[in-house]
């Protein structure tokens, strides 16, 4: 008998008196022992299918099919009988270990409070557990950290204490949902190494939910490929892997950013630079606002971008790169100069900087956040246009539909808005915007970091598109190695505010000097941890 | 004008909630009609045919003399002399026998001759809100079949005075209410805007504004300067536009970290664009939660104030006056009973509306 078991489920949401299917008949079975991904795009209904086991999802969810757990139907269960199961035999980690955790609660109290309610554990006896499951996931010192707010820990530490709740009751059955993908490159090795070695030591079932191929590589036994709500291809993962027989499935495996940036004419000039720029934030405290201490977030950082050349600059969250970015674009404070065309504008005034602007544009992460929820997209991309003129266009509907053609967008859509677009479009529409001004210079800070890997590759196509016609200087924020990668030119890694090396791509790729660098370079590459690298 | 694929989805929304959807249906037509007071209730006729000539004596001053009468003052329509004279064309007999007269000129001969007949078109309550019901017995006086809901307690019809009176309260919260609100988002835009060192100083002066006894300052403004209704409108906003600042502030403190917010200020575009095309939108929607406590205590405070006597001059026609006489007349349930409906129903219809609204609103609510 499998431990878990889908038959045939369907989940429909309802909206405006509609039911909008979001999984269309969908079964597979989960083994004893067995770890299972689901892989696929975002809303391919993957979490979805997972959320649904216990019935974990919004009441505007409609579930048919059937879902059984060691032989009991859970679709139409008992919320009574659901409890029993939720954290106790089925246990949950989830993508955002910030949000998971709730604030105002110690350690001690979050781990304790499972416990109490499956166990009725309590005192000595449940502080003795907790100890031991906190040492189990790899915290250091357990003890001292009982009394521990969840804001005092790392990222990393957050996911590990998630994944101790998950364990505390034994679980038979760990679902993750993409529980590593909030999470820098180093740590997610680590993650996903201490989940390979906990399933294996507690004999647990693991559902895995992800949309990253070489996560479900290194850690499935089976993997279900996930497109539009159905699974289109499940096996083996080696035999997936070395034999995709769909083309969904072909298409994921194909889809990674490749290739190398074109290269830079030796008389190329320089767009921006600067030399040993330091952004450091102060600390005030008392009444007279007394400066007692820096934030230093970025120590002396020199490097110099001219046309159609791509500077990358990659490193860990927390590490300065987006706040360089910032600094540079003139949008937050900094000492140092920053010349942008050969002019030094550092200490320059918002009406002094206005003209320049139109020069300099920036593209923001998150595809969703960066576009106004109320403008149509035609209202978006002309923004600019207010502010600045653009030779060459009688009016500015005319530019928007020349840009928007250039960018791989439909014209027609113009007047739509941002929530009807997928992630891959809204992109495009931030590129647009920023293009419309015809900068010299654009800042792209993890352009591509929240997009899926096939959108992803476009995307990396269309700036490197970009770059070639219109000249292009590209200052690139990422912590993916891979598209830095097919991108820079020159790259450099940055550790808590230092440059820790920097150079020509493939210097930095192929032979990094520095232990940090190795140990990114082989935690994204191969997903594996780097000892002594010091992190 | 078309609406936005959200403002359509809202609409739909609101339209689904039946209970707030006929609320606003029915506050839309009592409040169209309380417009039109001086036609419904009103001691003039709306239009006078006298002689073959026409009057509207709703615009416009008559003097008595114009109907063959002997005052140069204006004319009491609403007097049997009046009448008669208008109907019989400006008999002299009128000052005698009226009632008789007017009896006989129905068939339009008087003793043989011929009159020159007139008319006059009267709404359905000949009595405004300040007009003194003449006639037997003490104010205030029961309802009769002339006085629906009886009189006050300086004899003036009650129904009269629930008509003005609503179109007053709704037209005194409406006034109030989009002047505060425009006030209070400003300033909370500026503050949550800039933050900072501005939202901090501008913070403590609002706490030493809301620590000051309005009815203090209202009661002296008012033995200073005289009651009057725009005054108390100016009081009203100055202590009401703090209630939306607290809001607005938030989602505009909110709103400043957002990525789009960043990407306009990395075009280039101002400040003030900033705000009001990519923030105020936003804030609308917290605003628009907050807009029913808002009008709905501006009626309350109108109503308060003149229930202790601080309110509006006393010639205006003020519910809150009515529920002061209810009190002050307890044998007269029927002031009582008509203040209790009339603010029951309005409040209640008010409610409904922005309860409808506010769910229409809300991004997470599903309608089935």
């Amino acid at each position: 008998m499998s431990l878990l078991r889908y038959t045939d489920l369907r989940v429909g949401f309802r909206q405006d008196g509609s039911v909008v299917e979001a999984v269309t008949g969908v079964s597979f079975s989960v083994e004893k022992g067995e770890t299972v991904a689901l892989v696929g795009e975002s809303g391919s209904g993957k979490s979805v299918t997972a959320l649904s086991s216990v019935n974990l999802l919004p009441d505007t969810a409609e579930i048919t099919g059937s879902i059984t757990y060691q032989g009991q139907e859970l679709v139409g269960a008992s919320e009574k009988e659901l409890r029993k199961l939720r954290g106790n035999d089925i246990s949950f980690i989830f993508q955002e270990p910030m949000t998971s955790l709730n604030p105002l609660h110690t350690l001690e109290k979050q781990l304790s409070e499972v416990l109490l309610i499956h166990h009725g554990m309590t005192g000595t006896a449940a502080r003795v557990r907790v100890i031991e499951l906190l040492e189990q996931v790899g915290i250091h010192d357990p003890e001292s950290r009982l009394k521990d707010y969840p804001h005092q820990l790392s990222g990393g530490q957050r996911q590990r204490v998630m994944i101790a709740m998950a364990l505390a009751n034994d679980p038979e059955l760990l679902i993750a949902d993409e529980p590593t993908t909030a999470l820098d490159v180093t740590i997610q090795a680590q993650i996903l190494e201490l989940l390979r070695e906990l399933k294996d030591r507690l004999g647990m079932s693991m559902l895995f939910i992800t949309h990253d191929l070489n996560i479900v590589r290194k850690i499935a036994d089976r993997v279900c490929v996930m497109k539009d709500g159905e699974i289109v291809e499940t096996g083996p993962t080696a035999l997936i892997f070395d034999n995709p027989q769909h083309p969904y499935t072909q298409m994921l495996l194909a889809a990674a950013a490749t290739g190398r940036p074109d290269p830079v004419p030796e008389d190329a000039k320089v767009v921006a630079e600067t030399e040993k720029l330091r952004i450091w934030f102060p600390v005030q405290r008392g009444f007279l606002r007394k400066t007692v201490g820096y934030v230093k977030a970025v120590n002396a950082a020199s490097f110099s971008v001219r046309e159609g050349e791509t500077v990358g600059i990659v490193g860990e969250s927390g590490s300065g790169k987006t706040t360089l970015a910032l600094a540079m674009m003139r949008l937050i404070s900094s000492q140092g100069p920053v010349v942008v065309l050969g002019q030094d504008i550092q200490g320059w005034s918002n009406r002094q900087l206005r003209p320049l602007r139109a020069d300099m544009q920036i593209v923001f992460q998150d595809p969703f956040g960066s576009l106004s929820p109320r403008m149509t997209v035609a209202q978006i991309i002309a923004e600019g246009l207010s502010v600045h003129k653009v030779e060459g266009y009688a009016s500015s509907e005319e530019a928007v539909i020349d840009i928007m053609r250039e960018v791989g967008l439909d014209p027609e859509t113009r007047h739509r808005y941002p929530h009807e677009f997928s992630g891959g479009q809204r992109q495009r529409i931030a590129i647009a915007r920023a293009m419309i001004l015809r900068p010299r210079l654009l800042v792209l800070d993890e352009p591509t970091s929240a997009l899926d890997m096939t959108v992803q590759v476009q995307i990396v196509e269309l700036l490197r598109k970009l770059q070639v016609t219109h000249k292009l200087a590209y200052l690139f924020i990422s912590h993916d190695l891979r598209v830095v990668r097919a991108l820079s030119h020159k790259v450099m890694v940055m550790k808590r505010g230092d440059v820790v090396e920097a150079g020509d791509a493939d210097v930095i790729f192929d032979a990094p000097k520095e232990a940090y660098t190795r140990a990114l370079v082989a935690a994204a590459f191969d997903l594996k941890v780097e000892e002594g690298a010091g992190l | 004008m078309t609406l936005s694929p959200l403002n359509q989805r809202r609409w739909r929304n609101f339209r689904a909630n039946r209970r707030a959807f006929w609320s606003l249906i029915i506050f839309s037509i009592l409040f169209g009609l309380s417009l039109f007071a001086e036609f419904l209730a009103n001691d003039k006729p709306i239009l006078v045919q006298y002689r073959g000539g026409y009057y509207m004596p709703i615009f416009k001053f008559y003097p008595e003399t114009e109907f063959g009468g002997d005052f140069r003052t204006e004319a009491v329509y609403r007097y049997a002399e009046v009448q008669c004279l208008v109907e019989t064309g400006g008999m002299v007999d009128c000052f005698d026998d009226p009632d008789t007269l007017i009896e006989d000129a129905k068939d339009g001969v008087i003793n043989g001759d011929k009159i020159e007949k007139g008319w006059m078109l009267w709404p359905p309550i000949r009595y405004s809100f300040n007009t003194q019901v003449e006639g037997p017995g003490a104010a205030p006086s029961a309802p009769t079949s002339q006085n629906w809901l009886g009189t006050d307690d300086t004899k003036r019809d009650v129904v009269a005075r629930v008509i003005y009176g609503f179109r007053l309260s709704v037209f005194f919260t409406l006034i109030v209410s989009v002047l505060s609100s425009f006030v209070g988002i400003i300033a909370g835009a500026l503050q949550g805007f800039f933050g900072g060192r501005t939202d901090l100083i501008f913070q403590r002066i609002l706490e030493i504004w809301g620590a000051m006894p309005s009815l203090y300052v209202i009661i002296i403004l008012f033995a200073i300067l005289g009651r009057s209704f725009w005054l108390l409108v100016m009081v009203t906003i100055l202590f009401g536009w703090t209630a939306l600042v607290g809001v607005v502030r938030a989602e505009f403190l909110r709103a400043r970290n957002f990525e789009y917010i960043r990407a306009a200020r990395a075009l280039g575009v101002s400040n003030g664009t900033i705000m009001f095309r990519h923030m105020l939108p936003n804030a609308m929607v917290a605003t628009l939660t907050m807009l029913p406590f808002i009008v709905t205590g501006n009626i309350g405070t109108l109503a308060s104030l003149d229930f202790l006597g601080f309110g509006l001059p006393s010639s205006y026609p003020s519910l809150g006056e009515m529920t002061l006489q209810a009190k002050q007349n307890l044998q007269a349930p029927w002031l009582g009973f008509t203040a209790f409906f009339t603010y029951a129903i309005m409040l209640s219809l008010l409610v409904f509306i922005f309860e409808g609204v506010r769910d229409a609103f809300d991004p997470r609510k599903t309608f089935r």
